[in-house]
């Protein structure tokens, strides 16, 4: 197999409130010999919020990312769903709407950039499922994870709407998606099947309608409690957020008690792959999650 | 579950939920054999279920030509127009296993049939109908660009089947939300050139717990859709018409969506203290106190972070570029 190169888009929270997604990540892209060149001209996508203040400004910025990822002549990949959904819905607004791409350009052009369009645009959970193959990633487990009950959490962004991301998510059916499951059983884990799989985990609206926020995610994590997971995890870490970092206001809301692990997917890779401690970062996270290590 | 030899048909158990709100005190579910054929909907299916093994299975059906929205419900979680949806697709996607559901199991009253007087209360609140003062003897007709008609044309399609509403959330959690299918008519009706509630739909729908604000993002309305209108497209047009109208007042919401503009000015990244400092003000900061220490602990954050005068924010390189792109493309403003 030819060496994969990808441009990463780590997005803003990968820099700042989950450090451990990085270091899984790089950590992983270490152990499979994936050539990563981190994009660090890239800017916020907007998160779906700036989209909504000034949806032209955030195709700017967005097409201005994608730029960079053009100029290395690489694929950009990201690792928070929700900047690949971003992402992804400008460069199809643009390559399919001439008149908004030339409007993108106007601006782009003052900062000596281009929009092209040349630059495929796919979420690192894709990459690893699809481009380096299962198969090859089971052959470099040295730590299975046979011990774990393991949760798959999809987030919405990666899977909806399925017409904008099929071209990059192999077609994954959002009312059925599988790739997250058979990665966690390439590394020898035991996926646990539960209906809130695909569902919202209402982080969006953490703040402004923080009791619909908090339900969401309290049935997420419950659905997967009561089918005997023994922790959560996500390609996404705005789901990790939400999961992990409020998961004890999540359980008062629900009225349960909630102490799940919720590993980003590089994580539990890293794991799997014999990443370091460090490497792993589970120190960061707010719900307990260190016991993992040891446990592996 | 086996395919017959000449695989035209496939023999299965199709599972449905059954329920009469008039006799039954829980719903239950009862599996009905049969053959299916690579050309059957799952209308044929309810048909097949009703003629042939129980007439008092109970659902709306109507056109049989996908324009009427009677017969929406849903099979394994997924919303789906009864007379549209292939069901050898719907098979092979879950594996021969599956089960018809009404669109909301809590709402239901006979088997497939719901009561969708909620739908139909949202939809009518946001005015879904032009709105003018019509002259009794106009001396011409209205005109209107093929521009003018573009805009609102995908939003017309919408044929009331209720696929979004009941497959929205927010909407479960939150009783108040008027939901995608009234977005959808409120954006509709609100960019239609002939119409003068505009604003007053874009007030309606900007009150924070039942308007746009309370929106998941989770695009389930998307997928949902079987005319593919996307509502949350709408959604999202009518967040940037309350700014470009200035119906939006400074709130929560607001200032989460437009701060951040000013974040990404700074630093080209998001400042993760800073948008929850600017949204809440520093007097809401209080409810965040508990998880910022304990994100503190973490080392997720660090004490200093929420400081105006601390910057630990990561910079994006060529950051000028940015700011430049920011003065020169933003048209909106809080």
């Amino acid at each position: 197999m030819s060496q994969l190169k990808y441009a990463l888009f780590t997005g803003c929270t990968a820099k700042q409130s989950t450090p451990e997604l990085l270091s899984s990540t790089l950590a992983v892209a270490d152990k499979l010999g994936i050539e990563i060149t981190i994009l660090e001209e890239a800017s916020c996508c907007g998160a779906s919020h700036l989209q909504d203040f000034d949806e032209f400004l955030a195709h700017v910025l967005n097409a201005r990312n994608i730029c960079y990822a053009e100029k290395l002549g690489l694929t950009m990949i990201t690792i928070c769903n929700t900047c690949q959904l971003n992402s992804a819905m400008t460069k199809h607004a643009l390559d399919t709407n001439a008149d908004l791409k030339a409007r993108v350009n106007e601006k782009l052009k003052e900062v000596g950039l281009e929009y092209k369009g040349t630059s495929e645009i796919k979420h690192f959970l894709y990459c690893l499922v699809d481009e380096y193959g299962l198969d090859n990633i089971k052959s470099k487990v040295t730590t299975p994870l046979s011990n774990f009950n393991i949760a798959p959490f999809y987030g919405c962004h990666n899977i909806r709407p399925s017409e904008l991301h099929h071209g990059s998510n192999n077609g994954e059916n959002s009312y059925n998606p599988t790739s997250l499951d058979s990665l966690i059983e390439a590394l020898e884990g035991h996926p646990v099947d539960y209906e809130s799989k695909n569902k919202c985990c209402g982080f969006h609206v953490e703040l402004q309608a923080n009791h619909t926020s908090e339900v969401l995610a309290g049935n997420a994590l419950v659905d997967a409690i009561d089918n005997n997971a023994e922790m959560v995890v996500t390609p996404c870490p705005l789901c990790h957020l939400k999961m992990d970092t409020y998961q004890d206001d999540v359980a008062k809301v629900m009225g349960r008690d909630i102490n799940l692990p919720v590993l980003h997917m590089p994580q539990m890779v890293a794991l799997a792959l014999g990443a370091t401690e460090k490497e792993l970062g589970l120190n960061f996270h707010v719900s307990k999650a260190t016991q993992v290590f040891a446990e592996a | 579950m086996q395919k017959t030899e000449n695989s035209k048909t496939r023999k299965v158990t199709i599972k449905a939920f059954r329920f009469n709100i008039e006799t039954d005190y829980l719903p239950y579910t009862k599996e009905y054999e049969m053959e299916v054929g690579q050309d059957e909907l799952v209308l044929d299916l309810m048909n097949r279920i009703k003629w042939e093994h129980d007439g008092s299975f109970s659902y709306r059906r109507s056109c049989r030509h996908g324009i009427c929205g009677a017969c929406a419900i849903k099979v394994n979680g997924k919303a789906v127009l009864a007379c549209k949806q292939n069901a050898i697709e719907l098979l092979d996607l879950f594996n021969n296993d599956i089960t018809l559901e009404p669109q909301s199991k809590k709402r239901a009253v006979k088997d497939m049939i719901i009561d969708k007087g909620d739908f139909w209360e949202k939809h009518s609140a946001v005015k879904p109908y032009v709105v003018t003062d019509v002259e009794p003897h106009p001396e011409h007709e209205t005109k209107q660009s093929i521009a003018e008609f573009n805009n609102f044309l995908d939003s017309d399609l919408c044929i009331q089947c209720g696929a979004c509403h009941y497959s929205c959330p927010a909407l479960e959690v939150n009783e108040a939300f008027f939901g995608p299918a009234a977005f959808v008519a409120a954006y509709r009706f609100t960019v239609d050139t002939r119409d003068s509630a505009g604003i007053e739909r874009l007030e309606l729908t900007s009150e924070m717990g039942q308007g746009v604000w309370d929106c998941v993002k989770c695009f389930e309305c998307a997928e949902a859709c079987p005319k593919e209108i996307n509502p949350i497209e709408k959604i999202t047009k009518l967040h940037n018409l309350q700014f470009e109208k200035k119906v939006a007042r400074s709130n929560i919401a607001t200032r989460h969506a437009e701060g951040f503009v000013r974040s990404i000015k700074k630093h080209g990244f998001l400042d993760e203290a800073d948008i929850v400092v600017y949204s809440e003000g520093y007097l809401g900061m209080y409810k965040h106190m508990k998880t910022a220490i304990k994100m503190i602990k973490a080392g997720k954050i660090h004490w200093d972070d929420a400081l105006p005068w601390v910057d630990n924010v990561p910079k994006s390189k060529n950051l000028s570029e940015i700011q430049k792109l920011i003065e020169i493309s933003m048209t909106n403003k809080l």
